[in-house]
Order: structure tokens, then sequence, then C-alpha cells
């Protein structure tokens, strides 16, 4: 397995190596840069020159890329312009946040998903199965921006259960209890935003899955060994329809890694979705570079996340 | 006096792995055969699953690419040759499927499916195509009103006669029936083979008949090569290989299959653990230590056997 | 006849399917007995109902849309109106089931040892340790060869006729008193399913248990039933011993059959053809002799109104009196005796 995995890892280095070439012409085809937000009345035109011509704006598109590829590649992907810090140290703690959120995220989705994707196959065409339906329909339905703004108006302002933006409460000491509860708090309600919104997919394809195990010549043999059928549910229908749940794992915990633009700026969390919007709408280059990279990469990981977690849940599939 | 001739055919798969995914070994499906094939004539192809047998079928009409050897059709060589549209060879070698129904587009009626070999090689005008059609319904022996209809109206019988008219369309020499008969019931099995021996006579048809079934086989075929690992254990007419069958494979087969006399049993069982007990025993006179097929060394005209070579000392 | 030396006799059995709020027979008044030590052959194409009445013999069929009305007694008790909680202490344990994919037939993603170790966790007290045991011990039974590997396998990893002989493992796990087989040797290959059946053939005879048999291969039935009844469309049509049904067939479905089968001993030119097509379950005339509309050229009169099941011989039944006015099409006319 661990070839395998070191070969896939050998292979992202030329995809991700194409990927940064086209970003960067694509940044730089962006109208404007990061120095016309600062002009002002006052500014010197010729300054704001200067200041381009520092930067470097002026030479050649393949000197920049070579410049900024080659800092790259030892992890230093330059310097905000608007945030005046290195962007690894920006991104750092933007992931942090964003990572803590998309694991509560994950598990609330699954904590609901799954138990309402299996009661629906099994009790297919009930009432039961039919509310559960409905329910995946209407969060399909709903926009993100639309539910987030929603639960942040009522839970947040009206019922005030939640906090309504930031990560954590200042008045807690760096490590405390106090100060982990007050994280989970501040990211519960744009979890279960997340959460809720996810659920569609999974449930649909759990609930066919299922009805699809039931009628399988295996469900048939363990039906006729005489096992009482609940544990023919628990041991031989519910994994093998978790199969296909468990393959597309790889990809939506990376997904969520990303960030999502809309829930982290509606509930006011500082992530990478948020700093991706703002950073665009600052022509933050090295930050917007930095960050399309990331999800690059991530999407690449996610692949090789759900292929090695088939292989460990399918023994049908081995990789060497 | 053949119009087809295969030889040395043999069709590899690559098996990959090793670091950089690269080829490691070939998987050699079909390992060199070699047939000739002469007009009105049926030839079987007998063997157990993965034994090459639908692949060498596949291969000679160009479903699988073959690795080497030879295909000659008419003193032509049509190796690998079956992408060019317009060849003879295309409109001459026509297939027939085991899984009617999976073979037969769901969305097509069956007058177009019947017509694409006929639109493709025959450049027919609309009124001739039409009548074709009518023509071929009439052969195979469905009703007019059937041609507006979609395969899935059909019963497995009937979807197999549509399939086979799809295969006579364009006045083929030879047709490649894999497995024609298997997915169908007894007595529409007996339907589909008298018919299939019926437009035989009348077309001049050959057939290369691919099948597991010994029985089907016997009662179709002039010539039968048995395949075992992807090469021929035995080949030879009808009575050579069900009257005297010399490999101990063909043996092997022809011990098991089950007989409709009950009282013959447990002769029957006593001779099945003898040829399984010589099966053992004498492996290595029909196997290399490879555990490859033996070449095919002819004991009469008509029939050969894979055996190793007793050569005679010579003084 | 002595009802007690019959370990199953099913009475007047309909087994029905719901089919936009119509309930269909698929096995339409089938009564017929096992006795101990014997293989009862159930022979017949598809969709004649065989397959139907070997799983309802065990309830295994969706409750919501199938309808099992008459007796199928075992053991005192009419399994047809057993509890499922009841059904489960028999499935597996006093009757076993072999099914014809034995891909299919096993979880994918579960160790071979395990799943024949599940029906002994529900029907015996056997420790881990025994259990664990009895599993390689079963595994040698059936003719595996180094069981405690094949134990910690996946299905995948065996071949189809190690697969069917896991799969019988599982049904004799408990020491059945009767194994109901469906199509067991379908998909394999000749000499893989020359194998199988010897070692049905060897169990049986080791445990005296009785196996219901279900095929569509006149040669599987021929090599080793002891009994034989052919259906055709929901009915029994012809019931006799394995020998006399083969020298001495009467019905004109069964003689038909036989007739259509291509053998490897024969040279004849010709195939016996069966006019028309099975009827399907929706389609299916409920009245008169059912195989009347494949033989037309038999009179009318020759058929019963309400064909029963007459005993001939002893012990071999045909239905409907046809089959006494029956010659092949094309052959002179004329009644057989």
């Amino acid at each position: 397995m661990w070839k395998t995995i070191f070969r896939r890892v050998l292979v992202m280095i030329p995809q991700l190596f194409v990927l940064s070439l086209l970003i960067f012409i694509m940044a730089k085809f962006m109208p404007g840069d990061p120095f016309t937000g600062m002009i002002t009345p006052d500014t010197d035109p010729a300054r704001i020159e200067e200041l381009r011509i520092q930067a470097g704006f002026y030479d050649p598109w393949y000197e920049q890329y070579f410049r900024w590829i080659s800092n790259a590649a030892q992890g230093d992907f330059g310097k905000s312009y608007t945030y005046k810090l290195p962007v690894s140290e920006l991104l750092g703690d933007r992931a942090l946040n964003t990572l803590w959120l998309a694991l509560l995220s994950v598990f609330l989705l699954y904590l609901i998903a799954i138990p309402l994707g299996v009661l629906a196959g099994r009790y297919q065409n009930t009432f039961l199965d039919k509310t559960v339906v409905l329910y995946s329909f209407i969060s399909y339905a709903i926009p993100v921006f639309v539910l987030a703004l929603i639960f942040l108006f009522f839970f947040g302002y009206q019922l005030q259960w939640f906090p309504t933006s930031g990560t954590v409460d200042i008045k807690y000491d760096n490590g405390s209890l106090g100060y982990i509860w007050s994280k989970i708090y501040h990211i519960l309600l744009p979890a279960i935003t997340f959460a809720i919104l996810g659920t569609t997919g999974v449930i649909q394809y759990l609930r066919t899955e299922v009805i699809d195990a039931k009628s399988q010549d295996y469900v048939r043999t363990a039906r006729s060994k005489g096992i009482p059928i609940n544990k023919v549910y628990s041991r031989h229908i519910f994994r093998n329809s978790l199969l296909p749940v468990a393959a597309f794992l790889g990809f939506t915990i990376t997904g969520l890694l990303g960030g999502s633009i809309f829930i982290e700026t509606i509930f006011g969390y500082p992530g990478m979705g948020q700093l991706f919007i703002q950073s665009i709408s600052g022509r933050d280059y090295s930050v917007i570079t930095a960050l399309v990279m990331l999800y690059g990469f991530l999407t690449l990981l996610g692949s090789l996340l759900s292929d090695i977690i088939m292989s460990i849940v399918d023994p049908r599939i081995r990789i060497d | 006096m053949s119009f087809m001739e295969i030889k040395d055919l043999q069709v590899h798969y690559p098996v990959r792995g090793g670091f950089f995914n690269t080829i490691v070994d070939h998987v050699h499906a079909v390992d060199g055969i070699s047939m000739e094939f002469e007009k009105g004539k049926t030839y079987g192809l007998v063997g157990e699953s993965g034994c090459g047998k639908s692949t060498t079928g596949k291969a000679i009409i160009g479903l699988e690419k073959i690795t080497s050897g030879s295909i000659v059709y008419e003193g032509v060589d049509v190796t690998n040759q079956r992408r060019q549209r317009n060849s003879s060879y295309n409109r001459d070698i026509q297939m027939i499927f085991q899984d009617a129904h999976s073979s037969l587009n769901p969305r097509k009626r069956v007058k177009d499916i019947i017509a694409e070999p006929i639109r493709n090689f025959l450049k027919l005008s609309d009124l001739e195509e039409k009548k074709r059609i009518n023509e071929l319904l009439a052969i195979v022996g469905m009703p007019e009103d059937s041609k507006l209809k979609y395969p899935h109206e059909f019963s497995g019988g009937q979807k197999q006669r549509i399939g086979i008219a799809r295969a006579i369309a364009s006045n083929p020499k030879l047709i490649i029936a894999d497995e024609p008969v298997s997915a169908l019931d007894l007595s529409v099995q007996a339907q589909v083979l008298n018919f299939l021996k019926e437009i035989q006579q009348e077309l001049g048809l050959s057939y290369l008949f691919i099948s597991h079934d010994l029985g089907v086989v016997k009662h179709m075929c002039d010539e039968i090569a048995i395949m075992n690992k992807g090469r021929f254990v035995e080949s030879g007419t009808k009575r050579d290989i069900y009257q005297s069958p010399q490999h101990i494979y063909t043996k092997r087969l022809l011990s098991a299959i089950p007989n409709i006399e009950p009282s013959t049993r447990e002769a029957r069982k006593v001779e099945r653990i003898n040829v399984e007990q010589n099966y053992q025993v004498e492996n290595h006179k029909y196997y290399d230590t490879n555990g490859r097929v033996y070449d095919l060394l002819p004991i009469s005209d008509t029939h050969a056997v894979a055996k190793k070579e007793e050569r005679e000392v010579v003084i | 006849m002595n009802i007690t030396q019959n370990l199953l006799t099913i009475k007047d059995l309909h087994t029905s399917f719901r089919i936009k709020d119509t309930y269909f027979d698929a096995v339409d008044g089938v009564s017929i007995h096992l006795k101990k030590n014997e293989i009862l052959a159930i022979v017949g194409e598809s969709g004649c109902g065989k397959s139907t009445l070997a799983t309802s013999i065990i309830g295994l069929h969706d409750a919501n849309v199938t309808r099992i009305t008459g007796e199928i007694e075992f053991k005192g008790n009419n399994l047809a109106e057993l509890s499922e909680d009841r059904l489960n202490d028999v499935r597996g344990n006093d009757i076993g089931m072999i099914f014809q994919d034995p891909l299919s037939a096993l979880n994918p993603l579960m160790r071979i040892g395990d799943q024949i170790e599940e029906s002994l966790i529900y029907h015996t007290k056997l420790s881990k340790k025994e259990r664990s045991f009895r599993v390689q011990e079963l595994l040698t039974q059936v003719g595996i060869p180094n069981p405690k590997r094949v134990a910690h396998q996946f299905p995948h990893q065996l071949s189809g006729g190690m697969r069917q002989r896991v799969i019988i493992a599982i049904a004799i796990s408990c020491k059945p008193s009767i194994i109901i087989a469906d199509e067991p040797t379908t998909a394999l290959d000749v000499t893989i399913q020359a194998q199988i059946l010897d070692l049905l053939k060897d169990l049986q005879a080791e445990t005296q248990s009785g196996i219901i048999l279900i095929t569509h291969d006149l040669g599987v039935v021929a090599e080793v039933a002891d009994r034989v009844a052919v259906m055709y469309a929901g009915q029994i049509i012809e019931e006799a011993g394995v020998d006399e049904l083969f020298s001495n067939p009467r019905h004109p479905y069964t003689r038909s059959l036989l007739n259509s089968i291509p053998q490897t001993h024969s040279d004849s030119e010709k195939l016996e053809v069966i006019q028309g097509v099975v009827p399907s379950l929706v389609n299916l005339p409920r009245t008169g002799c059912r195989f009347a509309s494949r033989i037309p050229w038999i009179q009318e009169d020759a058929h019963e109104n309400e064909p029963q099941l007459h005993e001939i011989a002893p012990g071999h039944f045909v239905r409907c009196t046809c089959w006494n006015h029956f010659y092949f099409e094309g052959e002179e006319g004329g009644s057989l005796t």
C-alpha cells in the first residue's frame, strides 16, 4: 500500500506544476492589482508606479512565475499585500479554523444522514421513508445562503442560542476546557448548517443502496440461515450499503477543508473560504494563488484518500 | 477449398505491476491456435469458462486485438484489419451473442437493428432495404409487424431470432455464434438450434459455434476443437471426438456430462473417477512442465491430439 | 401411505405475488411430499414456479407482496403459518438452502469462516472456539483443502466450484434434515458440476437427509434424483420415480422436453420443438389444461375440464387425460395405448 501511496504522491508533482502555471497566468489576467485599492486622491501616481516596479510587476511573466514557484517550492508563498503577513502564516491560522469546522460538519453530517438513509431504505415506501425523502428534497432545494441566514437570524439573533461571529470568546485562556468548549460552541451553528445541506446526497445514496442490497442474493442466503432480521441488517446490509458512501468520504473531507465561502462569510467565521473571497476582491495575488494551489492539492489528496479508504473497507479492492 | 484460414492466432493481455505500473507479464488468453473454414460447415469450439474460446471468437471478428498470428480471408491477410469499414471481410463475418437481450440496442426499433449491416455494407435504396428487412423477418419466422417494435417487447427466443436476422442481413459467409442458446430454456433452445440448421442449408453458411455444452455442440457441429488454457488439446470430426477421444482433458469433459439415462448412473460415476485418476497420473503426458498444452500432433487425416511427442530412438 | 415417514408434506400450496393490487398464483395448488434419505427433483423451465415453491417452504419472500396459503407440514408445524421468529428457528437449522450463483450468494465483505459460523451462532450453544473448530470440520467435509486458510479468505479469492462448496457447508452446518438446492450447479462448468453433484449425493448418504433439488436440467435430474416432479405453469404435471419418468414419460410436456435435449449419445438430426411460449404469470389461463394451447393438434375433448393428477401406475402421477391421446406433431395420429 505504501508503494502505491508514494507513487500517487509522485504523480501529483507534475499535476500541481501544471496547475500552478495555469493559476499564475490567470491571476495575471485579472484586472487591477493590490495597489489599485490604495489609490486615494492624495496618492502620488508616481509612488504607486514605483511600488509596482519594486514588486516586479513589469518583469516578463515567466520571470515572475519562476521567482514565485521557486519560492513556493521552499514553502514561501510570499507576503499578503492586504494583511502584511507571510501567506503561510496567514493560511496556517485560517486552515486550523476551517479544519475544526470541517471535522465537526462531517461528524454531524454522517450522524444525521446514516440513520435516516438506512431507515428510509429499510422501511421503503412507508410514512417514515416518505418523510425522510421529503426532508432530503427540501434540504437539497434550499440554497446555502438562505438556510445560513435563517439559522443565523433565528438561533443567533432571535433566540440568542449561539454566537453570531468569531471563533472563540476572548475571556478564556488558550488551552483551557472553557476555551475548547467555546470554540466548539462557535462552530456549532455553521457546522449544523453545513451538515444539513450535505445530508441529501448521503441519504439518497444510502437509501438506494439499502433497497438494492435487500434484494441481493447474499441477503437471501443470510435470511436462509435463520438469522434475526435485525442482525441481517446490521451484519450484512449495513456495511455493504456504506461502501459507496465510504468511497466519497475522502472527497467530502478534503472538500470541506477548502472551506465554504458562503457559510464562513455569513457566520463571520475566519476560515479559508472567507479568506478566499477577501483576497479575490483585494487582488491579493499571493494569497489567491496559494489558496488555489492548496485546493488543487486537496482535491488530489481526496481522491487518494478515497482509494485508500476503499481498499480498507472492501476486501476485493487491494492496492499494493 | 477453405475460404478462411487462421494461423497460430495469439491474444495476450498485459499484466501491469511494479512501481511505474509497467507491463510485467502477459496472460496468454489465446496461445497459438490454427483453424480452416470451409463453406457450409459448422465448427465447434468447446471448453470450460476461461479457456479462451470467447476471446478466439472476438479476435476473429476484430473485437480483440490479435497479438500475433494471421487471419487470411480469400487470399488476403485481414489480421487486425477490422477497422477498414468497407472491407468484404467485415461484411462476410458476422456474430451472434449469448445474451440476445443486451446485444440489441433497447432504444432502436427492430427494423433499424436489422438494417444496420444493410446500411453499412449493401447500399440499397429505401425500397429495396424495406423489402430486404421483410425478407429477413420472414427467414427468421417473425411477423412483419414486429419491425416497428422495440427489443423488450419480445421473448428470449424471439430476441435471439432478431440477433440472427441482423447477423445474416449482409449475406455473410461465416457466423460466429458465441454460446447462442445457453441463456435459453430447453424448448426455446431447440427452436433456435433447429432454425440455425435450416438457414445454414438455405444460405450455405458456415458457423463457428462456441459453447461449453457438449450436447449442443455434437448436435450442431461437423468439426470440433476442444480448448484448454488458450490452446487446442484435441481437434477432429464429431466422430473422432465423441467416439474416440484421445486427450485426457477431452475424456474428462465427456465423462462429466450428465446423461438422461438414470440406469447408467453408477457405471458413469465409476468411469468419472477413473478418468479423474488418470488425469492426475498422466498429466505430464499432456501438459509440459509449465502446464502448457503440447502442440497438436495428427493421428489421422482429421484427428489431432496435443500430446508429448514420443521420439523414436534412432540408432 | 404412512405420513410419519415423510419429512415434509406440502398440501395444496398456493404462493401468489401481488401485481397492481391483484394476486397471481406462481405456485398454483402444489401437493408433494419429501421422504427421509431421498432426493426429490423439481424440474421445469423458467417461470414454471419451481424456485418460488422452494423459497416458499422457508418463507423467504417479501411478505408485503406475497401470499402463501396451504399446508407445509414439517415436524408437526405448518410452516406457511409460522411467525417470522419461529421460522428463523427452522431456517438454517432444520432446513438448509443452497443457491444458484455461488458468487452473489456470499457476502463479498465477509470472511468465509464468519459466514459459515453465523448459523452456528444462532442455532447452537457452541463456544467461540468450538464454532471455529466446527467451521473447519465443515470445510473439510465439503472437500475444501486447507480449511484453516480458506476460513480467513474472502469469497472473491475462491473459484466458482469452491464457493459452491462453501454454500453447501453453510447449508449443512447445523445438520439439517432437509436441504433445498435451487439450481446448485447451473452457474458451474460441467466438470465442476459433476463434482458438486457427487458431493451432494455423498453428503446425503452420510446424513440421511432429504434433498429437494430444483433444476431446469434434465441431465442433472437423471444423474442424482430418486423421484421427479415436472412443473409447468405453477402446477405439477407429472410425478414419478426417476427410472420410470425417463423410461416411460407420459405427459406431453415431459415427452416434448425430453425430445428437445441435444444429446451426446444420439445423432438425431432434428430436435423436438414445443410450439409457442410459456404463458406469463398474468396471462396464464387458469382453467382447463394449461398445456393445451401448445399442442393444438390434439383434439380439445382429449383434455379434462379441470385437469387432475391421476395415478396411472404405482407412484406415477400425470395431470390431465390428454397424455392418452398425445402424439408428436407430424407423426401418425393415434393414442399411445
